[in-house]
């Protein structure tokens, strides 16, 4: 629906000139809730820019069912943004910030007022379409935003960290209130944020980005569960790395030999990456200190840290190098373990990522 | 950017500034050239200006040829001139500074709500007719003014002071009418001063004397450049302050010029005379910009 | 409670900034006063009168200098603002660009630049059209007031397109608004507060000039300033004092207004 195909944009001012995209090509599907992930700077705003029109892209295409974007300005273009910021009109009313870009594309009065009435039910803000935009919360303000956005029924929606300035309770409800939205209105929406958790909860898919490039696309899980590089695996929840030699592999299926000498059955991102030294990425509630069939690191009990919902194991492996494990808590649980323990960490098969970098 | 967009942008903002060119080359900018041309022609016998090309002018601006022993030597009267102009603006950039220092850090240690208040006491006046600000000075000192009616009075003295058309009367004139152009760039740089660094000065032992000259006044430093920059340029090239109040007696640098292109008809004259304040401003700007720039970058 | 140390404090700052307040406004009072004089004098009080206001309301060639420094000053402010908003737009909406060191030193030139020698150069100018077109109308002190009124009008219209958030328009061409719809919709309505400012500014420059004007004038053609000038070289009536307070109070109402008016904003 939207090819995204070769975009690069470098700025040039005073100073060195800075890529904020780098060659990035993607596609998105009708009806997707798509997230463009990365730590600040990694150029995802400047993506969602560039498909907004208010950024021209120094090379490539922004193609939308077949028709190109970049040589159009951004009121002719049927895709609506919603603010960081919001960026609502302070000297119009919810109604009429609402009406704006149907009053824009001179729609009839009657069909605009229809319009507004719809959106207002929509976001549960009937009550307020009479305020100034100074006069409600940040969370109606929020919904007022988004169904200023959603009214002239864009083919697709770009959301720019819409959620950063809410408190946490009230991002949460936005959360799932954007994703009934979605589901909803079937339009296809674009979501830029640095929350991973945001990224994890909300989307079908989501692209991680960094300094300028699509590390990896995919699923929620996918990328969780298998990210393709390091970057990922060390910017979406916590990760260990371990150094250890690829022996072979075989379509998604890789055996590689741990630091302790034993071989583990873990996942390949594919069958590009050569025999040799490779990073392992293991998350830590993947691995077990029970026991169980599976590839064996012994180690010590270095640090026993209790977190509520549940406690991380350090463990200083033998041989050198540090492993976190977090296992769930049960009430009342008895510490069974001590620091000074030996220990073992046992990875079951499939457990560990093998990284392409 | 795309070529054909930056073609676009660049083409709208240039045609937005178009009507505000327009009129400044007409009416500000462009003239200034025609006041090169003429500073190189010979004065006509009635004012303006005869089409011959001579460097007579520029000469005359400091130089003279006597008219008996036809010697050449230093324009006196010129160079007295110019000498008065540049002392008495750096004297009045002085007297501001000692009025309006301690008055800015007065407003920028106010209550922050308070503070607005006291300033628009400053900008009232400074946004008021500077004329009129003179002509209230004039009343003030005259031979039957209200300072020497007071003194006559109070038996102080027996007649008036001769306080109109004097030096001092400039000089008061235009500390009085610039005042405000100090005041306004100190309080900007104080009313952000963080007031911690003199608890941490006083913490350090300094005593009040040495906390205001150690701690605020380097930090206070740009605005006072800023401050005495706007009032010394302003205090070079006036013309009414030292006309009412110097009474054509006491000549400074604008009023010499405009003598030219009145009872002395030498045009020429006047346009280089013109030229020589604009760059001696300059300078000063150029100065500025240079120690402004300093601080910024000791200040990261 | 008690005074405790305040560290704010600096001896002798606060005498010196009363001894200024009263130095600002002393001699202006004075002037106020006695415009209201009923003898002759301005230094001898001689009780209370509206004598010097009728004389100055009745006489004719204050009544041409006010009517001319009005007319002056409403088109010099027209016309500056009407470049002015322009002009800030282009040197706000897009980033620097080329030229832009450029274009800010000929907007301000009119502050940098003694006025005096503004002043000479117009004087030779426009003698120059003058003697090519033989007209000698008011224009040349409209224009002349139109450049110099400039700065003050872009100044303030400026900080407030600097002060308002550009997504807001960029939010407007999103929600399929043309530029020029995007400005009349969003930009202006938000702007109003700034070029009335900005409009106040020039008003007030421009009714208070007297070097320029004194130079570029043709005979006849003296602004309450300039014919205030002239009389300042003959004995001086409270006459003047009465012109004096009522520009006074334009001014002041003025400048008041603004400073409401730009404190509102934040």
């Amino acid at each position: 629906m939207i090819e995204i195909s070769e975009v690069s944009k470098i700025f040039t001012g005073r100073g060195a000139p800075f890529t904020a995209l780098d060659t990035v090509s993607v596609t998105i599907r009708e009806n997707e809730f798509f997230t463009l992930l990365g730590p600040s700077g990694c150029g995802k705003t400047t993506l969602l820019r560039v498909i907004a029109g208010f950024i021209d892209p120094t090379s490539g295409t922004v193609v939308l069912d077949g028709q190109d974007l970049v040589r159009l300005p951004p009121y002719k273009r049927p895709v609506n943004t919603v603010f960081q910021s919001y960026a609502l009109f302070p000297h119009m009313t919810v109604a009429q910030n609402i009406a704006f870009g149907l009053e824009m594309l001179d729609k009839p009065r009657a069909e605009v007022g229809k319009t507004v009435d719809e959106m207002l039910a929509l976001v549960r803000m009937t009550e307020m379409a009479d305020r100034k935009t100074s006069e409600i919360s940040g969370g109606q303000q929020q919904r007022v935003a988004l169904a200023r956005a959603l009214a002239p029924r864009p083919k697709v929606l770009l959301l720019d960290e819409p959620l950063s300035a809410l408190d946490f309770k009230l991002r949460k409800d936005m959360q799932l209130e954007l994703k009934r939205l979605q589901s909803e209105t079937g339009i296809t929406f674009v979501f830029v944020t640095h929350d991973q958790e945001e990224a994890l909860t909300m989307s079908d898919r989501i692209a991680v980005m960094n300094a300028g490039r699509i590390r990896q696309i995919g699923g929620p899980r996918d990328i969780y569960d298998h990210p393709a590089e390091r970057f990922v695996a060390d910017f979406i929840g916590d990760t260990n790395f371990l150094d250890v030699e690829l022996l072979s592999i075989a379509g998604e299926q890789a055996t590689v030999r741990l630091p302790s000498g034993a071989e583990a059955q873990v996942r390949a991102p594919g069958e590009d990456v050569a025999p040799g030294p490779v990073t392992l990425a293991v998350r830590p509630e993947h691995a077990s200190l029970s026991g169980g069939a599976g590839a064996v690191l012994p180690g010590t009990l270095a640090n026993v840290v209790y977190f509520g919902t549940d406690t991380h194991y350090h463990v200083e492996l033998e041989g050198g190098g540090r492993f976190v494990l977090r296992q769930q808590n049960q009430p009342d649980q008895a510490q069974t373990r001590a620091v000074g323990d030996a220990v073992e960490v046992t990875l079951a098969p499939g457990v560990g990522q093998v990284l392409r970098d | 950017m795309s070529d054909a967009a930056t073609t676009r942008a660049t083409r709208s903002r240039w045609l937005l500034l178009a009507p505000a060119l327009a009129v400044l080359v007409f009416a500000a900018s462009g003239p200034l050239l025609i006041v090169l041309i003429y500073s190189f022609l010979t004065p006509g016998d009635y004012g303006g200006v005869v089409w011959s090309l001579s460097p007579d002018a520029w000469f005359s601006v400091v130089m003279e040829q006597d008219f008996f022993t036809e010697e050449i030597g230093f324009a006196d009267a010129h160079l007295s001139i110019f000498w008065r102009s540049i002392k008495l603006s750096l004297m009045t950039a002085l007297l501001t500074f000692v009025f309006g220092f301690p008055t800015a850090y007065f407003i920028a240690t106010r209550p922050r709500e308070k503070r607005d208040i006291w300033m628009l006491l400053i900008i009232i006046p400074f946004w008021t007719n500077l004329l009129i600000r003179t002509f209230a000075i004039m009343e003030l000192i005259r031979a039957e003014g209200t300072v020497n009616s007071a003194l006559l009075a109070l038996g102080i003295i027996d007649e008036p002071i001769q306080m109109l058309f004097t030096e001092f009367a400039i000089l008061l004139g235009m500390a009085y009418v610039y005042l405000p152009l100090m005041v306004l760039p100190i309080y900007a740089s104080l009313e952000r001063f963080d007031f911690t660094l003199v608890e941490a000065g006083y913490d350090l032992y300094a005593s009040r004397w040495r906390v205001l000259r150690k701690v605020i006044f380097p930090l206070a430093k740009p605005g006072v450049i800023a401050g005495s920059i706007l009032v010394f340029v302003p205090s070079l090239g006036a013309y009414v302050t030292p006309r009412v109040l110097g009474g054509g007696k006491q000549l400074m640098l604008g009023n010499l010029i405009e003598l030219q292109f009145g009872a002395g008809r030498n045009w020429p004259l006047g346009a280089a005379l013109s030229l020589t304040l604009l760059a001696i401003v300059m300078v000063a700007l150029i100065l500025y910009v240079r120690a402004a720039g300093n601080e910024e970058v000791r200040h990261g | 409670m008690a005074k405790g140390f305040d560290i704010r404090r600096q001896t002798g700052f606060a005498t010196v900034a009363m001894a200024c307040f009263v130095i600002l406004y002393l001699p202006i009072v004075l002037l106020v006063i006695y415009s209201f004089n009923a003898g002759t004098s301005v230094a001898i009080w001689e009780g209370f009168s509206w004598r010097w206001y009728q004389t100055a309301w009745q006489n004719e060639q204050v009544q041409a200098a006010t009517v001319r420094s009005l007319v002056i000053a409403t088109w010099a402010t027209l016309i500056a603002t009407c470049c002015a908003v322009p002009a800030a737009l282009a040197t706000t909406r897009q980033g620097t660009f080329r030229g832009y060191t450029f274009v800010f030193a000929m907007i301000n030139q009119p502050l940098m630049v003694p006025e005096i020698v503004t002043a000479v150069a117009l004087l030779i100018f426009f003698a120059m059209i003058k003697v090519a077109t033989g007209y000698t109308g008011l224009f040349y002190l409209i224009i002349a007031h139109s450049a110099f009124c400039i700065p003050f009008a872009y100044m303030p219209i400026r900080a407030r397109l600097q002060g308002m958030d550009l997504s807001l328009e960029q939010a407007a061409m999103d929600l399929y608004g043309t530029p020029w719809r995007v400005f009349r919709r969003v930009t202006l309505p938000q702007l109003w507060p700034g070029i009335l400012a900005g409009a106040m500014l020039a008003f007030v420059i421009s009714l208070d000039d007297v070097v320029i004007t004194e130079f570029v004038k043709s005979a006849g053609q003296d602004t309450l300033p300039t014919y205030m000038l002239g009389q300042l070289r003959r004995v001086v009536t409270p006459e003047v004092n009465a012109i004096s307070t009522a520009l006074l109070a334009i001014s002041v109402v003025l400048v008041i207004a603004f400073f409401f008016l730009s404190r509102k904003k934040k």
